[in-house]
């Protein structure tokens, strides 16, 4: 069993991407994402970590920097926030359709305007499908955890495609939680060096992110749908062995007092640990009311999801983005696609929460649950709503 | 390439689409782009080798004769060579379908 510290979870991030010995730093600050790059930068200077680390002028030039190393054959690591994701955007859909396995942890904060530095998932819905394996963690230890699952998923011969690692800006970014550490031998056995198939070197000339004409382009995406499709499989594989190395399992979506529950609540990132606190509040007044907490939002659990929900009578999904001018949150939009074949399915309530940093706490789990039966019960049955706005 | 792209299927692409073959654009044909084909009257050539300088595509090599000869796998028919050839040597006649 590894060292139990109490470490804030930005610097956690920081110490795992050193764990994970990476080749290659390239990143732009921006709130809330600059305590996690500063304390690379310090491993870097301190000669901790030896590590090339670029300090560049825009965050598209981050990802970019990151995308050459890694097609040269360098682990990479980038970490951004909010505008910085919006302006890298461009990149990440390039990286994922070369198949560069770098991984990024988006220290989640709302886009402007208005400007905010605070957190929802506004910035990483914006690049929902760049095509990168997502994952949203929901507390320190599981964005410590996840750096090294992401690692090796992402060299992994049959993935070999970036991922992010989605942790709730200043929510989980800044504070200081219970982390344990994992040894570094063990993590040198978990994680084996990265030896890429195909890398630019002149002695094997490639073209990589040449142009594909219409007579080819649909193949290109073909092939990139079906890898991803397809990664769901290693990504098990990975959380399993990362289980029997630390106890620690994890699961594409994970459930709550799940079981038996006739109303569901529905979470992605942090609001899982607030949740599940406003489930035993609700269970000890004698509700069936479970949670079920999606931690890989792409490629998206469908048959994991399905399995967990199908039983409930009401879903309440809780969106931390609007889609503005759509159908509700992005995340009630995928768990009704999930659901939409079903004969015998839940009602799915849907309520945005916690935008640009408001706080949502065990309580207002509990009024969304109250409003969401209500609703139903009077026939709104599939209602969505802005929970707590005023007027 | 061993065959057209247009013959692909997505499980033969290399990874991440990378060309993995150097210096295989000398197989795409870019000569199926054209309407007009340009036709040299070599009564009229001074062996210049403007239509070799101006082309833009390299569609033009030097035969043993010494006459300058459009390769019409790559030429895009864009007319720059009669354009710029001094003695009106080159011009620029439709295609037809059966010579594509």
């Amino acid at each position: 069993m590894g060292k139990r510290v109490g470490m804030e979870v930005s610097i956690a991030a920081a110490e795992a991407v050193k764990q994970c010995n990476v080749d290659v730093i390239s990143a732009y600050p921006i709130t809330p994402q600059t305590h996690v790059v500063e304390h690379l930068s310090e491993l870097v200077a301190n000669g901790e970590l030896d590590s090339e680390f670029f300090c560049v002028e825009s965050e598209h030039s981050a990802l970019s920097v990151c995308a050459g190393a890694s097609a040269a054959g360098a682990r990479s690591f980038t970490c951004t926030s909010s505008q910085g994701l919006a302006l890298m955007s461009e990149i990440t859909y390039i990286v994922s359709a070369l198949r560069l396995p770098i991984v990024m942890i988006i220290s989640n904060r709302t886009l402007s305007a208005p400007i905010n530095i605070w957190n929802d998932h506004s910035d990483v819905m914006s690049i929902r499908d760049c095509g990168w394996i997502q994952f949203f963690a929901e507390n320190g230890q599981d964005v410590y955890d996840q750096v090294f699952c992401a690692y090796r998923l992402a060299e992994d011969k049959e993935v070999l495609l970036p991922v992010i690692i989605n942790m709730d800006g200043f929510i989980l970014s800044h504070v200081v939680e219970p982390i344990e550490l994992i040894d570094q031998e063990k993590i040198d056995q978990f994680l084996l060096p990265y030896k890429p198939p195909l890398t630019l070197h002149p002695d094997r000339p490639v073209t990589m992110g040449g142009i594909a004409l219409p007579a080819i382009f649909t193949e290109t995406k073909k092939a990139q749908e079906v890898a991803i499709q397809s990664s769901m499989t290693k990504i098990l594989e990975t959380w399993k062995a990362f289980g029997d190395m630390t106890g620690r399992y994890y699961n594409p979506v994970e459930t709550y007092k799940a079981e038996d529950a006739e109303t569901l609540l529905i979470t992605m990132g942090s609001f899982g640990e607030t949740a599940s606190v406003a489930v035993d509040m609700m269970r000890e007044e004698g509700r069936t009311v479970g949670l079920v907490k999606i931690r890989l939002w792409r490629p998206f659990p469908f048959e994991a999801f399905k399995k967990a929900t199908l039983g409930a009578k009401q879903l309440v999904v809780i969106d931390r983005a609007v889609s503005v001018g759509g159908p509700g949150g992005p995340v009630a939009s995928e768990v009704k696609a999930a659901l939409y074949g079903e004969w015998q399915r839940p009602w799915v309530y849907n309520f945005v929460a916690g935008l640009g940093g408001r706080d949502v706490a065990p309580q207002d789990f509990i009024k969304m649950v109250d409003k969401a039966e209500i609703e139903i019960e009077e026939g709104n049955k599939e209602g969505y709503e802005i929970y707590g706005v005023r007027g | 390439m061993t065959k057209p792209e247009s013959e692909w299927t997505w499980k033969e692409l290399p990874l991440g689409s990378t060309i993995i073959e150097p210096g295989n654009a000398d197989q795409y044909r870019t000569g199926d782009w054209k309407t007009l084909k340009p036709v040299l009257n070599k009564e009229l050539c001074i062996h210049c080798g403007l239509c070799y300088i101006f082309c833009p595509d390299m569609s033009y090599n030097l035969d043993a004769e010494g006459y300058f000869i459009v390769d019409l796998f790559y030429c895009k028919g864009c007319g720059i060579c009669a354009k710029e050839c001094p003695t009106g040597a080159i011009t620029m006649v439709l295609e037809k379908e059966e010579e594509k």
